[in-house]
């Protein structure tokens, strides 16, 4: 199942910085396995509650706990089914809407209409809406900010080395400060606010400092900027906002662990509590670590195998896609992500991406957008839902015939 | 079998780049006059026509290029420049191209004689209209440049100095013409008659040619405009 993910989902979430080629294959690699651990430990908890209690009551199941059991290995079976045959369709369909069509699917045939938590369904689904139109507006200003502060100057080098630290600031505190506010307390520690946000804006400033030493390695010169033309001042600028990339490239990944993953889990987790509790129903919040591990080891390992070779092609297509736009793509939709975790709302990293990206789109910024592209990919997570939903409605019914 | 995700299709293909090559295409038909007016100069009509046949194979080159883009520039497609701009520029750059061919096609098929009085102008002006040309394509090929800074700020402005400069270019050809017809209208007695009306024509064809470079630099104006 999270095989899967790292197949489909993670490769998709790197793909614009793999199109930016600001960093080579090896670095993504290392990057995708650091922060999709880190995000789903430290960040993941809230959504995972979300699936297992959030879309139907699993109190109503609380007299026959294997039915749950059944339903949730439908659930995950469903996933894994429609996700792998949507990577040899080759569509990018998102874990977070098979698996809620899924567990939808099997709330309502195995419970009832009723049992669904309609309103939580109908808030995710407004926030799968929103998501990516929130991503892209905040793309559109942050190509816009870069426009005017940076590129659009007489002297962009000069400004591009002024205002990188702003924005690599700016990317450490959106990933700190959810991870100290929702994060640290799901692990068990807690923290008063005000020491939350110290510590924070502590990140913020490590990234700070970490970044404005590796754009120093690059050595450019920027003491001339008369001297320069624009086209070689754009190339360097480039290359600052290449290593930019670096940070929102672990940013848009921790997110992807902090939201996907967790959703990937979250069934997985559903079964367990039942078995460690033999066989009642509880709601616990913990989320058992070994699970997170193995989820996050799953998704690892497909990104590996499979994903690896998505980048690898990438690597050799040609698209108009610079450092600067990737940065900008990806920033807006890890804060965007990584916002809509700390709220407990499960959306999709892939969908919030391609949201940022028509956002850059719409500021001018990108040489071609295949818009037909994005309607299909718009059309395969609609009908991802009904998919998943009937899948596992067959899966579950497979189960009982077997077992009962 | 080539594993790509959907997402990467996302990015069609540039049309920049495409109308970037059109561009020096169409320069190197403008260009290749200048060495055909000196095997024409030196009466080596051999030389000529080779050269000829060289120029209306660019131009078939750039031809090809055109309708290539027409057609890879389909609706579908999301561009940070509204289309019909980059189509009328497509438009505009070939008729640089098309006016280069008939100039060479018409001084070779008609093997014709520039006279002494005024061929160094006539030179010098054909010379001033292929700056003309180049200014346009040094235009084009900022648009690179102008995507990267995401048509706006200071980037703009270099671009429309360098359209300036463009039209500055064409009016000094304006003025060569004005000049060189006075000329030849001294001597237009001495010269066969149908040569004499050729002659005006080439010197009316050679105006064309910067005017239509000045066009190409209008349309990438308007397009900045928007």
């Amino acid at each position: 199942m999270t095989w899967g993910v790292g197949a489909n989902d993670l490769a998709n979430v790197m793909s614009t910085t793999m199109g930016s080629r600001a960093i080579s294959v090896r670095q993504a690699i290392i990057i995708a396995v650091i922060f999709e651990f880190a995000g789903a430990f430290l960040a993941g908890g809230g959504v995972t509650e979300t699936i297992r209690h959030g879309i139907f009551d699993v109190q109503l199941l609380s007299s026959q706990p294997e039915t749950l059991i059944y339903g949730m290995l439908a659930v995950l079976l469903a996933g894994s089914t429609w996700m792998l045959f949507a990577s040899y369709q080759g569509l990018p369909v998102s874990i977070t809407h098979t698996i809620i069509g899924s567990i939808i699917g099997f709330a309502v045939s195995s419970i009832g209409v009723d049992a669904v938590n309609w309103d939580e369904v109908s808030l995710i689904g407004a926030s799968w809406l929103s998501s990516p139109i929130i991503a892209a507006i905040f793309a559109y200003g942050l190509f816009l900010s870069i426009q005017h502060f940076i590129l659009g100057t007489a002297t962009p080098l000069k400004n591009a080395i002024r205002y990188a630290p702003f924005y690599l600031f700016a990317v450490g505190l959106i990933m700190s400060i959810t991870t100290v506010l929702k994060g640290i307390c799901h692990l068990g520690m807690h923290l008063a606010v005000w020491s939350s946000i110290a510590i924070a804006i502590c990140t913020a400033f490590l990234t700070l400092g970490v970044g404005t030493f590796l754009i120093r390695r690059l050595k450019l010169k920027a003491t001339c900027p008369e001297g320069d033309s624009l086209h070689t001042q754009f190339i360097q600028s480039e290359r600052i906002f290449a290593v930019l990339m670096l940070f929102t490239a672990c940013a848009m990944v921790f997110a992807h662990g902090s939201n996907d993953v967790a959703n990937a889990v979250g069934p997985m987790a559903t079964i367990m509590s039942i078995v460690q509790h033999e066989g009642k129903i509880v709601i616990d919040n913990l989320m058992p670590h070994w699970i997170l591990f193995m989820g996050c080891s799953g998704v690892v390992i497909g990104f590996l195998m499979y994903g690896r070779k998505v980048i690898a092609t990438v690597g050799g297509n040609i698209t108009t896609l610079t450092p600067s736009r990737a940065f900008a793509a990806t920033l807006a939709a890890a804060a965007t992500v990584v916002f809509a975790t700390t709220t407990g709302i499960p959306v999709s990293a892939t969908q919030t991406l391609v949201g940022a990206v028509l956002g850059v789109g719409l500021a001018r910024g990108i040489g071609a957008l295949n818009l037909r592209v994005i309607r299909n990919i718009f059309m395969s997570w609609i009908i991802t839902l009904p998919a998943g939903a009937l899948l596992t409605i067959i899966y579950f019914h497979l189960f009982q015939f077997l077992f009962k | 079998m080539s594993i790509t995700s959907p997402i990467f299709n996302i990015f069609g293909p540039s049309p920049i780049r495409p109308l970037q090559q059109h561009m020096e295409k169409t320069y190197a038909c403008a260009e290749a006059l200048l060495v055909f007016i000196d095997a024409v100069y030196a009466d080596n009509w051999v030389e000529a026509e080779k050269l000829q046949e060289m120029i209306a194979g660019l131009e078939n080159e750039a031809d090809e290029l055109k309708k290539q883009l027409r057609l890879h520039l389909p609706k579908g497609l999301f561009l940070p420049v509204p289309r019909t701009d980059l189509l009328e520029i497509i438009s505009a750059q070939d008729l640089i191209a098309n006016k280069s061919r008939d100039i060479a096609g018409l001084i070779l098929g008609r093997k014709m004689v520039f006279p002494t009085a005024i061929a160094p102008r006539f030179k010098a002006y054909l010379q001033r209209s292929v700056a003309a040309a180049r200014q346009a394509k040094e235009v084009i090929f900022e648009l690179d440049e102008l995507l990267e800074a995401g048509f706006s700020g200071s980037e703009v402005s270099l671009v429309e100095n360098m359209i300036v400069q463009l039209d500055k270019v064409e009016h000094e050809t304006d003025e060569i013409q004005v000049i060189i017809r006075r000329e030849l209208f001294k001597i237009e007695k001495e010269v066969p008659p149908i040569d004499a009306m050729f002659l005006y024509k080439i010197i009316d064809w050679v105006g064309d040619l910067a005017d239509r470079a000045q066009k190409v630099g209008g349309q990438l104006h308007l397009l900045l405009a928007r």
